[in-house]
């Protein structure tokens, strides 16, 4: 603003004074001044302004008070505009809602609806939790304003509240459920959206309106609804979708209610146009309805029929939504992917990588021990392919878990964490690395000594090979180097110098990296303890002595810590080492003496020289009340909450300090500094005592410290307990692992019977054999032989395995045989395995059959009582409504009007019609030329925003 | 529920963004980028779905349309349905181009408050209000009728010194 004049007006201030003042006449003034009052209105455009600069990324918080303001003003357009501004430029724990809460309040309460209607706009985005009280009775209230506009928005108002606190509207969902039957659809549907978000948190308190939902979808579905809620000819899908989902929700695991379902949506099944977008849109949702409520064979086949539909559509979109139902019904009735294997390994090789993705969670949900390998390779390929690592670390993490759940071998579980690991380390969880350690440290759990050997030894094989590989993850590293040392040398197949000289590489190479540093250290001292324990000499290599000297003088005292114990344990005998460091006992339970009776002695020493018996720390509180009010102060400031309750007796002090109170009572230690001193060297030193069975007095003591203050990377492996029970879980996985290789058999057997279909490539052919059990016998035969073939070659664990698989095939035949057609429990059932092939006692379609085509009234009986108060209700209201609805001027959607008409069946047929959109491509042009001018579209070569979607 | 709309051109310039949670608008800034990098990364004869999950967090998927020079982008949660998304887009776009005739980039840039205006009419606070656009269209002009009705009427707003000052 350059001012003038030194009143800080701006020109154009005095300018308007000036003219003023000029004027000759009052008509001229009066010319002036509306002028004027024209520019400054305009300033609803500075307001629209300041959101487009907002949206380009540009701060415009300066303005914001200014929209707020505008929100007060009585003119429905700048009300409007204001409002606009201001849900887009705040949220609702901004400072300025405070001043618009009060607008809002008077605003819902306005005449006018269309001010109603802004407020309500407004009310979505800007109400929080604490705000809701203020404006609920009002929102409330206008569930019976007389706009359905009006009342659809208020419940949808309402929705929003939900899902900001769902405890401030759980008193009126009574409202909800009365507005289902309210006299506009539009607003039955709008309440469809909080109901279904209350059904999805507790679905049996809504069972009695199963009946409802399903009348007013039969209405829908057949086309009671007025024309105007109809969308390229197909009546209301919004509405159906969201039926769909509510039912499916209702009718999970309960028999009774999906009874109720079973015809309409079958209805549904054979009315949909399969053509449209939107058709497919409801088609795709009745499946996941049947797929979700309790299973019905005839629905089942059609949903099939669907997706195959879907995927051998040409359309992109369609196959992934084929994926994606095959994924969602497969879990009912495995054997429909049998019929549509090629189509997926296709959509598997697509470039389209959100199809590809879809494909992998299909596969991910059908992998059972019989094609974990080409999955799970397939998966690893892939995940080495891309570069997001966001879809890397999930893909990685199903590699492990799918590994972990159906590994055939320890063999090739090991080799595939490998690649997991190599590729994408650093994103998988650490926990994972430390399962792999565990795994290789105890096998699977079975007695059998020398497939543990065998396993361990291939483990090392396959580490030394591929230790030399530069950037590998750091994760990955330390397992490496913990497998080094535990049995690099252990088969004797690799000497110690060896095993060092990587080691030492391996710090080398990775000196950035204190942790994988730390490991090789630790790693190279076991290694040595093992020779001297054998009763070998010690040479230390060169380059390994070099390694402990930088160290020693390592700014990280844990690597110093690492590299003097090193040091000490090389000058001991054989006996001491073989105490410090038995070979093998990485999984030996470390007892821990909790009380630290050791210390008794020492402690009766001491008191006989005169020191201060303890007094646990909660019977010493009287003394140091104060400083401990003030540390537990600082706790709950850091907490940044307001404290309501009263303060507690200050017993509950920071962690480390109650340690302490579990000593033995009469003890005396000196409280903060001097245990902290040997609390940091000594846990330092239970990396080694991970692996000894800890009897001596040293190392008891700081097992139990370890446990406080170690860091969580060392007491991992070590702690006991947990290793136990995990292990425990993969041996049940691993057992009903082999159960569920007989079960595949059948299936596979089964399959046989099924013959192969079209000229396919033989390589996709063998996929698909591998993935789904092959596509026929002449197929499937080879397959699995080679499959044990590779079984029997594959070392040790393999062993134990291997007849139980060949048992299991026969028992598989003999099942076979006996009930061909009952399919075996899957693994991914949901527990009721029978279900898909026996047939309901009464089959509901021919039941329903009958009553179909009959009078209302007799399928309203069926429906039972509920449906002839509420639901004909509906069905009265609904049908009352065609001829009200389209006597109010409703633009005619058929194209029989006007100059444009020819726009709108090209749109609504999409892109079939080829014709050149528009009567008027000069102006098309026209407005292309401008489109350059303003710079807005360089690259465009299209006047016509439609052409695409039309040509 | 739909977490936002954006419409962006081929070069990335958001044209309209539209988010139904509240994100400060450095995290929109980044999400726009973050999105056009996904959309030019992605061939011509492919899915109009991307999993949007590394972008906008679990659940969410996203959904585009290519227009000529746009990019019309719907992200929303599992509660909706990929195919009937695709279908809101093709309403939004009918509406727009009803209401502008002929609609191109420069309808969008130059009636910013307007398109809001209409997106409102189709989505309110993050779940789908309306799918026909002759309802829409009705729902608007009513809408732009009366605003100029009232404008008529109080001609000098009250409070019309604020702006400036």
């Amino acid at each position: 603003m350059g001012s003038q004049g030194g009143f800080g007006q701006s020109k154009e201030f005095l300018d308007l004074v000036k003219s003023i003042g000029e004027a000759r006449s009052k008509a001229e003034e009066d010319r002036i001044v509306l002028h004027e009052i024209e520019t400054l209105k305009r300033r609803i455009e500075f307001i629209i302004r300041l959101v487009y600069v907002e949206m380009l990324g540009h701060d415009a918080s300066f303005g914001y008070i200014h929209a707020v303001k505008m929100t007060h003003d009585d003119s429905l357009l700048l009300k409007r505009t204001g409002y606009l501004a201001v849900t887009l430029f705040l949220n609702e724990d901004h400072d300025l809602i405070i001043l618009i809460v009060n607008t809002i309040q008077k605003d819902l309460k306005s005449d006018n609806y269309l001010v109603v209607c802004a407020a309500l706009n407004a009310v979505c985005k800007l109400i929080n939790e604490e705000t809701i009280p203020a404006v609920l009775p009002q929102v409330v209230e206008l569930l019976g304003h007389s706009k359905e506009a009006v009342r659809k928005k208020a419940i949808m108002a309402l929705h929003r509240f939900y899902q900001r606190s769902p405890s401030s509207v759980m008193h009126l969902v009574s409202n909800f459920r009365k507005k289902l039957c309210d006299n506009d659809p539009g607003v039955m549907g709008a309440t469809l959206c909080p109901l279904f978000d209350l059904i999805a948190v507790d679905a049996n308190s809504y069972k009695d309106l199963v009946i409802s939902f399903v009348s007013i979808l039969k209405q829908v579905a057949e086309r009671r609804l007025p024309k105007t809620y109809d969308y390229h000819q197909m009546p209301a899908p919004f509405i159906q979708i969201r039926l769909l989902k509510i039912l499916a929700l209702l009718g999970s695991g309960d028999r009774q209610a999906s009874e109720n379902m079973y015809t309409v949506v079958g209805d549904i099944f054979r009315k949909c146009d399969s053509t449209s977008n939107i058709g497919n849109a409801v088609l795709y949702e009745c499946i996941c309805c049947v797929s979700s409520i309790y299973p019905n064979p005839k629905l089942l086949e059609a949903a099939a029929d669907v997706i195959s539909r879907f995927l051998k559509s040409d359309s992109h979109n369609l196959k992934y939504m084929g994926i994606d139902a095959l994924s969602r019904l497969i879990k009912i009735s495995p054997e429909i992917a049998e019929q549509h294997q090629l189509a997926v390994i296709d959509c598997l090789e697509d470039p389209d990588d959100t199809l590809k993705r879809k494909t992998f969670e299909l596969l991910y949900r059908m992998t059972k021990s019989s094609n974990v390998e080409v999955i799970v390779d397939r998966m690893i390929d892939y995940m080495i392919s891309i570069n997001d690592n966001h879809y890397k670390t999930e893909i990685a993490s199903r590699c492990v878990e799918l590994a972990e759940q159906f590994a055939p071998s320890n063999h090739w579980f090991i080799q595939t964490m490998n690649k997991v690991f190599e590729h994408a380390g650093d994103l998988v969880n650490s926990k994972v690395a430390h399962n792999l350690m565990r795994l290789i440290a105890e096998g699977f759990g079975e007695d059998d000594d020398t497939a543990d050997c065998q396993l361990r030894s291939s483990a090392v094989e396959s580490y030394l090979r591929i230790i030399g590989e530069p950037k590998l993850p750091s994760a990955f590293l330390q397992v490496i180097c913990w497998v080094l040392g535990e049995y690099g040398t252990a088969g004797g197949k690799y000497s110690a110098s060896y095993i060092t000289g990587k080691l030492c590489d391996v710090a080398e190479a990775h000196s950035s990296n204190d942790t994988v540093k730390a490991y090789a250290v630790t790693a190279l001292m076991k290694v040595y303890a093992f020779e001297i324990a054998a009763g070998r000499k010690v040479d230390m290599l060169p380059e390994c002595q070099s390694l402990i000297e930088e160290l020693s003088a390592s700014h990280s005292t844990d690597l110093q810590q690492r590299a003097y114990e090193l040091q000490a344990v090389v000058t001991l005998d054989a006996h001491a080492v073989e105490i410090i460091m038995p070979s093998d006992a990485s999984c030996e339970d470390i007892e821990v003496d909790k009380n630290l009776s050791f210390l008794d002695s020492y402690v009766e020493r001491s008191l006989e020289q005169g020191a201060q018996p303890y007094i646990p720390e909660n019977e010493r509180s009287g003394m140091i009340n104060i400083c401990n009010f003030r540390s537990q102060d600082q706790h709950d400031t850091s907490t940044h909450t307001l404290r309501f309750e009263a303060y507690e007796l200050p017993k509950t002090s920071a962690p480390p300090r109650i340690s302490p109170v579990s000593l033995a009572p009469s003890t005396e230690l000196v409280p903060v500094p001097e245990p902290s001193y040997p609390v940091e060297t000594h846990h330092v030193a239970s990396v080694p005592s991970v692996s000894d069975t800890g009897s001596t007095e040293l190392r008891l003591r700081l097992d139990g410290v370890q446990k406080k203050w170690g860091r969580p990377t060392y007491s991992s492996p070590a702690s006991s307990s947990s290793d136990s029970t995990s292990l425990k879980a993969v041996n049940g996985v691993t057992q009903s692992d082999v159960s569920s290789t007989s079960t595949s058999r059948t299936r596979d057997s089964s399959y046989d019977s099924r013959s192969a279909q079209g000229e396919i490539s033989s390589e996709k052919k063998k996929l698909a054999a591998s993935l789904f059990g092959g596509p026929s016998k002449t197929e499937k035969r080879p397959s699995s032989t080679s499959h044990k073939v590779a079984r029997s070659t594959s070392p040790a664990v393999e062993k134990s395995q291997g007849p139980k698989a060949v048992a299991s095939s026969t028992t598989g035949v003999v099942s076979e045989k006996a009930a061909p057609l009952q399919p075996p429990p899957d693994l991914l059932d949901l527990g009721e395995p029978t279900v898909t092939s026996s047939a309901p006692s009464v089959d509901p379609f021919k039941q329903l059959e009958g009553l179909l085509d009959p009078t209302q009234a007799t399928s309203a009986a069926n429906y039972g009582a509920v449906d002839n108060t509420k639901a004909a209700d509906i069905m009265s209201v609904y049908s009352e409504f065609p001829t009200s609805g389209q006597s109010s001027v409703i633009a005619n959607p058929l194209p029989t009007n006007a100059g444009d008409a020819n726009l709108i069946p090209g749109l609504s047929t999409t892109n079939k019609t080829g014709h050149a959109k528009g009567p008027n491509p000069r102006d098309a042009l026209e407005k292309d030329a401008l489109v350059r001018q303003m710079g807005v579209t360089p690259m465009s070569q299209n006047p016509n925003l439609f052409r695409d979607l039309l040509g | 529920m739909i977490r936002a709309v954006i419409v962006m051109n081929t070069q990335g310039k958001p044209r309209l963004t539209k988010f139904y949670d509240y994100m400060p608008p450095e995290k929109q800034q980044e999400l726009i980028r973050r999105v056009f990098g996904v959309l030019c990364s992605r061939a011509e004869n492919v899915s109009n779905f991307v999993e949007a999950d590394s972008v906008f967090g679990p659940d969410t998927r996203l959904v585009y349309k290519h227009y000529a020079t746009l990019y019309f982008v719907f992200i929303f949660d599992s509660s909706e349905n990929e195919l009937a998304m695709l279908d809101l887009i093709q309403v939004l776009v009918e509406t727009l181009d009803k209401c502008f005739k002929n609609v191109c980039e420069l309808d969008i840039v130059f009636n910013y408050s307007k398109l809001h205006t209409i997106l409102d009419e189709i989505i309110f606070g993050g779940q789908v209000l309306e799918t026909s656009s002759a309802e829409v269209m009705k729902a608007v002009e009513e809408i732009s009728r009366l605003e100029t009705a009232s404008n008529t009427i109080t001609l000098v707003p009250k409070s019309i010194s604020g702006w400036r000052s």
